[in-house]
């Protein structure tokens, strides 16, 4: 059953071959049994199994939607009533919210049962997963390596099969870059679809939920329970509902597929470069055209989002002040000193080092020369993005410049680390929609992700070319060794 | 540009982090490094370039000023770290 994608657990529900009591407790052992992974950071079985009676009892009502009955977990940066949230901080340990976040209640309302929280970088900041409180996520494909980051526990529970679908957000990449590196599927939608309402926020004019699965085509299934307006998040995009499964079968036969030449310099890795090219090639047996394209400030990216993010980040993260909720230093004098004692403990090394560049930057006499003028080239960014479409449909190159990288080799280097961005940041600067889905296997046999960007709301068109890739390979439904 | 200890404790500050003076010269380090890589936006000729705030532009939606949310006070105070009769307890401030 494990195996199964949401669509087919979906009809396997429908049809009476499996209740949602029995997938529960079938994943639920599966959780159990690889621990070692250290995906889950809060499970709750009482809970779970709860929620799956409910979703039976609503099946045998005949009121069930497709997604009623089929697990999921949620990244530990969406605020949950039953599960703890923790943003994988020590500020939050233990911390039980009042209200679900809406994407939460969404997914909840369609029906589907919460498996429970998964590990993350701290506040979501970083590209492997090594900045959590909680501990290592490992990589399912090589416990040596690590699963990519922000989103690193949502990625590993996917690959190995023990959450047939995860939520995740995404910031600079913390969706496609984990995907790549842990050999599954994962979609950012275009900025203001999903609601940020119960999100823990980091930067917000760039933080997006999505979601990771095994399949474009479950994607596209969760996509329709997931995302809409909300009144609750000012930033809320207000456009009508629609069928995010609708292009699925629409064949890549005349699309333009943009490739842009940055993409493919100095840095990217051979066994990358080899694997993202066969993907394009295959594109072309199908009938795409490959047209070549230009995004040339697309580099500035990582600058521009190291000033962006952290200045967000410094503002959003002054809430935690150890009065309201979250941790409160043992020691302390006056009121100042336990503010400055509790958030010094609370918040892990890369918090801390946002925090003080965002200041830094929004700080008296610097906010023109860094703030102002990030947001400016933030601008160019996206404008060169405009003007890509205009040659092409969708964008197509690597997610990442390498495959996977081992537990350590970055972790001291702060700007090594912010590197492994280079090609998802321009994507989340300009806020439309990005996509990895696996495309191979490179150096040490970890995998290798193609990354899929459309403009401002054409979800459905990119899901629908990253489907039909996926009914010509089977990179999506390779299941790491010790996981089947 | 490159920071200097003492720029690593007036920020702290105003971050309200503290920081012992060995960790504020081990930061410093890491954080020269960061500002190395955005001191490049320096270069870039943004004349006339409007900066960009929210990937869709517009404005911020309003909504009617009137009250939408009936908070629950115990809901909302069962995770404070001090309190005491549905108010949060801090150090003295006012003598």
């Amino acid at each position: 059953m494990f195996e199964k994608s949401v669509a087919e657990l979906g009809r396997a529900l429908s049809a009476r071959q499996v209740s949602a009591v029995e997938l529960a407790q079938l994943y639920l052992a599966r959780i159990d049994r690889h621990r070692d992974l250290n995906a889950f950071l809060d499970v709750r079985p009482e809970v779970t199994l709860a929620q799956a009676c409910a979703a039976d009892a609503r099946i045998a009502r005949g009121d069930a939607t497709p997604l009623t009955g089929v697990p999921i977990a949620h990244k530990d940066i969406f605020v949950t009533r039953e599960f703890a949230s923790t943003a994988s901080s020590r500020m939050l340990k233990g911390y039980m919210s009042p209200f679900d976040a809406a994407v939460v209640e969404k997914l909840g309302d369609a029906g589907m049962v919460t498996l429970g929280k998964l590990n993350c970088d701290e506040f979501a900041m970083g590209s492997s997963n090594e900045n959590s409180y909680y501990g290592n996520v490992l990589n399912p494909w090589d416990k040596s390596a690590v699963p990519g980051g922000s989103s690193g526990g949502s990625a590993a529970a996917v690959a190995a099969r023990i959450a047939p679908a995860a939520t995740a957000t995404d910031t600079g990449g913390s969706i496609r870059e984990p995907a790549a590196f842990s050999g599954i599927t994962g979609i950012k939608p275009t900025y203001g679809r999903a609601s940020r309402w119960g999100m823990i926020a980091f930067a917000s004019s760039l933080d997006q939920a999505g979601i990771m699965t095994s399949s474009a085509q479950d994607a596209a299934l969760i996509f329709n329970g997931m995302l809409g307006f909300d009144a609750r998040d000012s930033t809320s995009v207000e456009r009508a509902g629609e069928d995010y499964t609708r292009s699925l079968e629409s064949g890549v036969k005349g699309l333009r597929l943009g490739v842009p030449k940055e993409f493919f310099g100095e840095g990217l890795q051979p066994d990358v470069e080899k694997a993202v090219r066969e993907a394009l090639a295959e594109y072309v047996r199908q009938g795409a055209r490959l047209v070549e394209i230009s995004l040339p400030n697309a580099a500035l990216g990582i600058p521009v989002y190291y000033v962006i993010a952290p200045a967000e980040c410094s503002s959003n993260l002054s809430r935690f002040d150890g009065v309201r909720y979250g941790h409160r230093a043992a020691q302390y004098g006056d009121l100042e000193d336990m503010i400055k004692k509790s958030r010094a403990e609370g918040f892990g090394a890369e918090p801390r080092r946002r925090i003080l560049i965002g200041a830094y930057v929004l700080s008296h006499g610097y906010y023109d020369a860094y703030y102002l003028q990030a947001q400016k080239v933030r601008r160019i960014i996206a404008d060169e993005f405009q003007q890509a479409f205009g040659q092409c449909d969708i964008i197509a190159g690597p997610v990442t410049t390498s495959v996977a990288f081992g537990f350590g080799e970055k972790a001291a280097d702060p700007v090594a680390m912010y590197l492994s961005d280079l090609y998802t940041i321009p994507g989340s600067l300009a806020g439309i929609p990005g996509m990895s889905i696996p495309c191979g296997f490179g150096a040490k046999n970890r995998p290798v992700g193609l990354q899929l960007m459309a403009n401002y709301f054409e979800e459905a068109k990119l899901l629908g070319v990253a489907h039909q890739y996926q009914l010509a390979t089977d990179w999506h439904k390779r299941i790491p060794g010790g996981f089947q | 540009m490159s920071l200097t200890s003492s720029d690593v404790t007036r920020i702290a500050h105003l971050a309200r982090i503290e920081v012992t003076e060995s960790e504020a010269r081990q930061t410093l380090e890491q954080l020269n490094g960061i500002f190395r890589l955005i001191e490049q936006l320096q270069a870039v000729d943004t004349t006339g370039i409007e900066p960009m705030s929210h990937p869709l532009g517009g404005s911020q939606r309003l909504r009617e000023d009137r009250v939408s949310d009936k908070p629950d006070r115990d809901a909302n105070m069962k995770n404070a770290p001090a309190s005491q009769d549905g108010l949060f307890l801090v150090p003295r401030v006012i003598e």
